[in-house]
């Protein structure tokens, strides 16, 4: 596999400066109140804003009342609209999505948090059996406008269980929307429309991105959701930054790393567009396929194990699609495929700038 | 123990601190868990153990000779004390409980002559099946199994709708709104969680909907049996878990789940109470089952209902239950069969007549009828409805493989259209 170097430093995490600075080159800073935001705040905001939109909005999990979530994502929701609305639960993941699925049944529109990842797997039979299939076996009747967020993958130094890229096992399952936001402002709407969304959503929180910040004008995008109720956006993959000479496709925790190595890419004089997939179920063929119709070569990045992945599926949809168009095979840079390593040597496995760049280089140019 | 008053119902949604210890108690009394009801023992004046425990001995009310039981020994103690349901109640039960044994033999017939793809009968446990239904007020849901079938038509649902699912043209053939029936659920106790959400919504809101949530003796081992438990008691919701403990787990008998003194039992560890009632006494059941809704509706929390009864044929059509059992054993239940004995009970009470059993007979022909008329015609599928439902509008993904389907189908009929026109 050419795809991968062996070189400690070059796999390193891409630092949270680098990341930042290549997002605000890549959104052109807005005028106005835009501000500085963390992903924490965005989601943080979206959840109180729609919970004060629509009074079926609940929120549950652990630990997600008083303390405001073990990632604070829910903090102050308790205390604004009472623990009747956002309250804990007992310990037990299946409990939780399952009652979900009971009060969905019934008129609300619950958005429950797994604490993390690798915590969600108790719930598993929930969201495979009933959360994903309701609506199929009621022919439509049943509609389960549940929200499950899941803070996944890794990057923040955890332990064991708590680094999981799960998002696959839920791509797999006909019936779940997957939406994965990279971005601040990302964060916000697509929380609010996965709420507003009258199919279940599995929403996949990127952990190591909550204290990024972007400048973002909170007061906005409420008016945006608020005029189209996410319409325009939901469901599609957005340009991150565009290019001519290759595509790198990624999501989530792996957009910040993809325009790093993008904006390094440039200084060499290669120019790289940014796909963010954003929404992995449905899946944007469009927006991917222009692009690297467009540049005739791909790569995709993902921090997931390879091996029969949303990343293999990626690579599997563009050569279907785009094959006439390409001038090399495309390569995937994806974590590899073990066990989540410990925190001391996570930044072996993580894709990070100069494997991107090494897969980049092994795209066929001709010169 | 006496139980001090102070205590407010806030406590028990556990939002206080952990329950301080009342005055008076001496070291061998046990706190309630906070989460316990401590209303209902207080009503009762019994302690909260006496009234999470169930009755030392099963509740039954007719022997199954079909005669009544004295008082006395009917398995009541203070605070498990039945009122033997009215006239009207139990004739209409009873006419339940025939229409409910011919569905039973008419599905099992179907399924021999290939009409149904599988029916787990409940053949036996008619007498739980129609109680479960009938305890319950319009607007109360029910959440049944795979077993349950008798049970969701005796909530309204319609016969033919019922068995779709076991037909094999759809999941389910039935709008769970309608009729506030969930669809009948195979993954063992998922739907009791379900139960759980449907429950807590209403009462959000401030309805008094209770819900009652079904399910088998071995299923109580799996773990969202306890989740769910568990949940309605911590949130105080006016749910009526009923498991029909029938003996068998396909062919692991129960002995093989759990070594607790019942399955009732089970209830005292999540702070909620557990009655034991003879599943096949319906008169019983009816009782038992009336009075946990009205405790539930009356918000006492959640209630665990255990029926002690027997699965009379295999497991489904598809099992061998010579493997495991003994015909003995089987020819045992024949004694005890709900139906005889409710029969002979009424008979014996003067309360049934043969015009009205004939009546009843006639009824029960019809569903029957019904269900050959309806499960016998070939049903028209349309293979498009397989990318209709899965999300509330088809994805780009989902559009191209119904068109897909769609030129598949296209090109395997043509060829004979150009045949024919030659
Ligand atoms: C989670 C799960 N595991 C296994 C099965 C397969 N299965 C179907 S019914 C059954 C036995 C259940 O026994 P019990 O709960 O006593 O109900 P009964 O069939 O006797 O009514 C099993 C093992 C299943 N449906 N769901
Ligand atoms: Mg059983």
């Amino acid at each position: 596999m050419t795809t991968i170097t062996t070189s400690s430093e070059a796999n390193g995490n891409v630092s949270a400066a680098t990341a930042r600075a290549a997002q605000q080159a890549a959104q052109k800073s807005q005028a106005g109140r835009a501000q500085p935001v963390t992903l924490a705040k965005s989601l943080n905001t979206a959840l109180s804003d729609a919970m004060a939109a629509d009074p079926s909005v609940l929120v549950f999990g652990e630990d997600v009342g008083l303390l405001g979530g073990v990632f604070r994502i829910t903090d102050g929701l308790t205390a604004k609209f009472g623990d009747q609305r956002c309250f804990d639960t007992p310990l037990a993941e299946s409990g939780i999505v399952g009652m979900a699925v009971g009060m969905a049944m019934n008129g609300m529109r619950p958005v429950v948090e797994m604490q993390f990842d690798a915590f969600a797997y108790p719930a598993f039979e929930q969201i495979v059996s009933h959360v994903a299939k309701m609506h199929n076996r009621t022919r439509g009747a049943i509609k389960l406008p549940i929200v499950i967020r899941v803070p996944y993958a890794g990057g923040i130094g955890g332990v064991e269980h708590h680094c999981d890229s799960s998002e696959s096992y839920y791509a797999h399952t006909a019936g779940l929307k997957v939406y994965t936001p990279a971005t601040v402002a990302d964060g916000y709407r697509m929380l609010r429309e996965a709420i507003a969304s009258d199919d279940p959503v599995m929403f996949m929180e990127p952990k190591k991105l909550y204290w990024s910040k972007d400048q973002v004008d909170l007061e906005a995008l409420r008016a945006g959701h608020e005029a189209d109720g996410g319409a325009s956006s939901e469901g599609t993959a957005a340009v991150a930054r565009a290019g001519t000479d290759a595509t790198l496709i990624a999501y989530g925790p792996s957009v910040p790393t993809a325009l790093a190595a993008a904006a390094a890419a440039a200084e060499e004089g290669r120019s790289l567009e940014v796909i963010d997939i954003r929404s992995i179920v449905p899946f944007d063929d469009e927006t991917v396929c222009a692009s690297v119709r467009k540049t005739g070569r791909a790569v995709v990045i993902a921090e997931a194990h390879g091996f029969a992945s949303v990343s293999s599926e990626i690579v599997a949809r563009v050569q279907e699609r785009c094959f006439h168009h390409l001038a090399a095979p495309v390569l995937r840079v994806t974590g590899f495929d073990i066990p989540y390593p410990a925190p001391k040597l996570e930044h072996y496995y993580l894709p990070g700038v100069d494997r991107i760049l090494d897969a980049v280089d092994n795209l066929q140019w001709e010169d | 123990m006496t139980l001090s008053t102070d205590r407010s119902p806030e406590h028990r949604q556990g939002t206080g601190s952990a329950a301080e210890p009342a005055g008076g108690m001496d070291a061998s009394e046990n706190e309630p868990a906070v989460g316990a009801d401590l209303d209902a023992p207080l009503r009762f004046g019994i302690t909260a153990e006496d009234y999470m425990l169930p009755a030392r001995q099963q509740i039954q009310m007719v022997e199954p000779t079909g005669l009544l039981k004295a008082t006395e020994a009917q398995g009541t103690q203070p605070g498990h004390e039945y009122q033997l349901p009215s006239t009207d109640v139990l004739l209409d039960a009873y006419r339940h409980l025939v229409v409910g044994r011919r569905v039973n033999d008419q599905n099992s017939a179907l399924v021999r002559q290939g009409r149904m793809a599988v029916y787990p009968s409940s053949h036996g446990q008619e007498a739980c099946q129609v109680a479960a239904a009938l305890c319950l007020s319009k607007g109360d849901w029910l959440f049944p199994t795979y077993r349950d079938s008798v049970a969701v038509m005796t909530k309204g649902v319609d016969p033919v709708q019922t068995m779709t699912l076991f037909r094999g043209d759809w999941h389910g053939g039935y709008n769970p709104a309608d009729h506030q029936v969930g669809i009948q659920c195979t993954p063992l106790t998922t739907q009791l969680l379900h139960a759980v959400g449907v429950a807590h919504a209403a009462k959000l809101r401030g309805e008094d909907t209770v819900v009652l949530a079904m399910c088998g003796d071995g299923a109580t081992s799996e773990g969202d049996f306890h989740e769910a438990l568990n949940f309605a008691a911590v949130f105080h919701l006016p749910v009526v878990f009923f498991v029909q403990n029938n003996q068998y787990a396909i062919s692991v008998p129960l002995a093989q789940q759990s070594v607790a003194p019942s399955l009732a039992h089970k209830a005292v560890g999540y702070g909620m109470a557990g009655e034991r009632v003879d599943g096949n006494d319906l008169v019983a059941l009816m009782a038992v089952l009336d009075r946990a809704v009205a405790l539930a509706r009356g918000g006492s929390g959640p209630l665990l209902v255990e029926a002690h009864t027997y699965r009379m044929q295999a497991h489904t059509n598809a099992d061998d239950a010579t493997r495991y059992r003994q015909d003995s054993e089987v020819a045992e239940w024949l004694d005890k069969d709900p139906l005889k004995r409710m029969r002979t009970y009424l008979q014996a009470q003067g309360l049934l007549d043969d015009a009205a059993e004939s009546r009843i007979a006639e009824e029960a022909e019809a569903v029957a009828s019904q269900l050959r008329t309806g499960l016998g015609e070939d049903v028209p599928v349309d293979p498009q409805d397989l990318f209709r439902y899965v999300f509330s509008a088809p994805t780009t993904q989902l559009k191209e493989q119904a068109a897909m389907l769609a030129d598949e189908l296209a090109r395997d009929a043509a060829p004979q259209e150009t045949e024919s026109a030659q």
